[in-house]
């Protein structure tokens, strides 16, 4: 095999996007073809695992011919396929998995399991090379983590989510707000027309570890609202919305900047759906200046790699495949909670 | 022309190998392991005992549904990716048609069923064209239906009739309402056998559209039922859509 011309097929389809893509060497994409269902969960206010399914059916080997076509590659250029086992939806995970072993069997090529988390720190490596140790504040839908790898493919949680995930808080205020599904991008817009007013509780904050919690904001931010509209007083949006981002921002920057202080690296990838926030982004530039740790070089991936999509599979496919980890076999199940494990010192 | 079969569509998996008419292979198993542990490797000792590769294989069949959704799935995206990627024809039969196919009797209505839960199955009617020994004519689509109301229908018919499939928990009922109108198919028929699904596939057209090929769940979801309610389901953009 030569090292400079690797390509893996790689195929994701743990939630509501069904993506194959081709990658090169775990850092170039050939294609990155992603079909998204959010017109039809919109309908729900929010992913329904069933009609996911349904549709990733409909979908996967559009996608699959689409990514082969356009990088213009032969199952014959191909190292190695890849898929994300999980966490995320079961019935949807088990589509990428039973195409990518039908494909994988069919042609004769090793079949690469892929932790969905692994892809979304990973994405950064399709823009940017990266150095370890190396620090990741995860922020999506499902979670809301840091990861700190010592070395490639080493990843250890050293801060969770105790209880909502960040972009789940996001899309629970965004009901109330009427504002519809996927709520993130929308809230992200309306904050930056809007002040922090309303001074909801920054949970854990001054705690001295590095978990977060969002469910008592997001508790208190229904409150707020509620209580308004029984006193029949009319809330800013904006500035609800605001406030709202101010809190969850605060919290992950600020523990962000606790874990480069006590896990000093070269470099921090912030991933995840909501690493496409800008309210985000330019907070967490201005204040790690501000605590000294300009040396930290932060790397957020384009928006498009952000979310979910198959290039962020083959890029932590490669790592898998020069760290020589074992190859799945015929037997491969969906495994929906699957987890990164937590540093020792979060098990004491 | 070599056929790999596949039906998954409930819990027993069976997967065959036919070569034209013959049965070439069959492996039925009834443990209740997760078809997404066993469907591959059973495919994988299929063909080793057959002494062939999947390169042998011309073409494919499934079981489309209905049945369970999870299951139907991994059959059908199995089956579908296998034709799409090694360029051959895709089968596909109704689940019920399979169990129907286990039972010989010619003149007899089959009444192949799943169970579907609270009652309800998933249920047709069939019978065998007397011209074509190889043509099992649906007398009655596939339904999701009530057992109250499927068994009121078949009276209707006054016809004998076999019952085949997941048929266990229903007996006392099916008996109680249709007495001696009705038949069961005995233990080693009502487990689907994936070879005649693979018989059947070679007299059967190939599917058109393997992209757009889906199970045939005969439900909505509960959400898109609730849905549809307050909602009209047209003029929409593309629910699933590249970007
Ligand atoms: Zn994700």
């Amino acid at each position: 095999m030569k090292a400079t011309n690797e390509l893996i097929l790689a195929i994701e389809s743990s939630c509501d996007e069904t993506s194959v893509a081709v990658v090169r060497d775990g850092q170039t994409i050939l294609s990155n073809i992603i079909a998204t269902q959010i017109n039809s969960h919109k309908r729900f206010g929010g992913v329904v695992p069933e009609v996911a399914s349904r549709h990733h059916v409909e979908a996967i080997l559009v996608a699959a011919q689409d990514a082969l076509d356009e990088a213009q590659v032969t199952y014959d250029d191909l190292q190695a396929v890849a898929v994300t086992v999980g966490p995320g939806l079961v019935g949807a995970l088990l589509i990428g998995i039973s195409a990518a072993k039908a494909i994988s069997f069919a042609h004769s090529l090793p079949l690469i399991p892929v932790n969905h988390m692994a892809g979304h720190i990973y994405a950064a490596r399709l823009v940017h090379e990266l150095t370890y140790p190396l620090m990741a504040l995860l922020v999506s839908g499902g979670h809301t983590e840091l990861v700190y790898l010592r070395a490639p493919g080493e990843f250890e949680i050293i801060g969770d989510t105790r209880d909502d995930a960040a972009g789940e808080a996001y899309d629970k205020i965004g009901r109330v707000l009427g504002v519809p599904y996927p709520a993130g991008k929308t809230i992200d817009a309306m904050a930056h027309e809007g002040k922090d007013t309303f001074d909801f509780p920054r949970a854990m904050l001054q705690e001295d570890n590095l978990d977060f919690s969002f469910s008592g904001l997001k508790s208190a931010f229904i409150n707020t609202v509620h209580h308004a509209e029984q006193k029949q007083e009319a809330l800013l949006k904006n500035d609800l919305a605001a406030s709202f981002q101010a809190s969850v921002i605060d919290v992950l920057v600020g523990k962000t900047i606790k874990a480069l202080q006590q896990y000093p690296v070269k470099q921090l990838v912030v991933a995840g759906g909501v690493a496409a926030n800008q309210g985000l982004r330019e907070q967490l530039a201005a204040h790690l200046a501000a605590a000294g740790l300009d040396q930290v070089e932060v790397i957020f991936p384009p928006l498009r790699l952000c979310g979910d999509n198959g290039a962020m599979i083959g890029a932590a496919a490669h790592v898998a495949l020069q760290k020589h980890e074992p190859f799945a076999d015929l037997t491969l199940n969906a495994d929906p909670s699957l987890s990164f494990d937590y540093a020792e010192t979060m098990l004491s | 022309m070599n056929i790999l079969a596949i039906d998954t569509s409930s819990k027993p998996l069976s997967v065959a190998i036919t070569a034209d008419d013959q049965i070439l292979s069959e492996v039925t198993l009834n443990k209740g392991f997760t078809h997404s542990q066993t469907l591959m490797p059973t495919i994988d000792d299929l063909l080793k005992l057959s002494q062939l590769t999947i390169k042998d294989i011309d073409g494919f069949a499934v079981a489309k549904g209905p049945g369970s959704y999870t299951g139907l799935r991994i059959g059908v995206t199995t089956a579908k990716t296998f034709a799409w990627t090694l360029h051959k024809p895709l089968f596909a039969l109704s689940s019920l048609e399979v169990l129907a196919r286990n039972i010989q009797q010619r003149s007899q209505l089959i009444v192949p069923l799943m169970d579907a839960r609270r009652n309800n199955v998933f249920a047709g009617v069939y019978q065998w064209t007397l011209t074509n020994d190889n043509h099992l004519e649906n007398v009655v689509s596939d339904r999701h239906i009530s057992l109250t109301r499927l068994l009121a229908e078949i009276k209707e018919l006054n016809e004998k009739a076999v019952f085949v499939g997941e048929i266990k928990p229903f007996m006392s009922q099916i008996f109680a309402e249709l007495g001696h109108q009705a038949e069961f198919a005995a233990t080693t028929a009502n487990l689907p056998a994936a070879a005649n699904l693979g018989l059947a596939a070679i007299d059967a057209t190939p599917i058109k559209d393997i992209y757009n090929f889906t199970p045939s769940y005969l439900r909505l979801t509960e959400a898109e039922v609730n849905w549809q309610r307050n909602h009209k389901d047209e003029g929409h953009d593309p629910y699933v859509q590249e970007v």
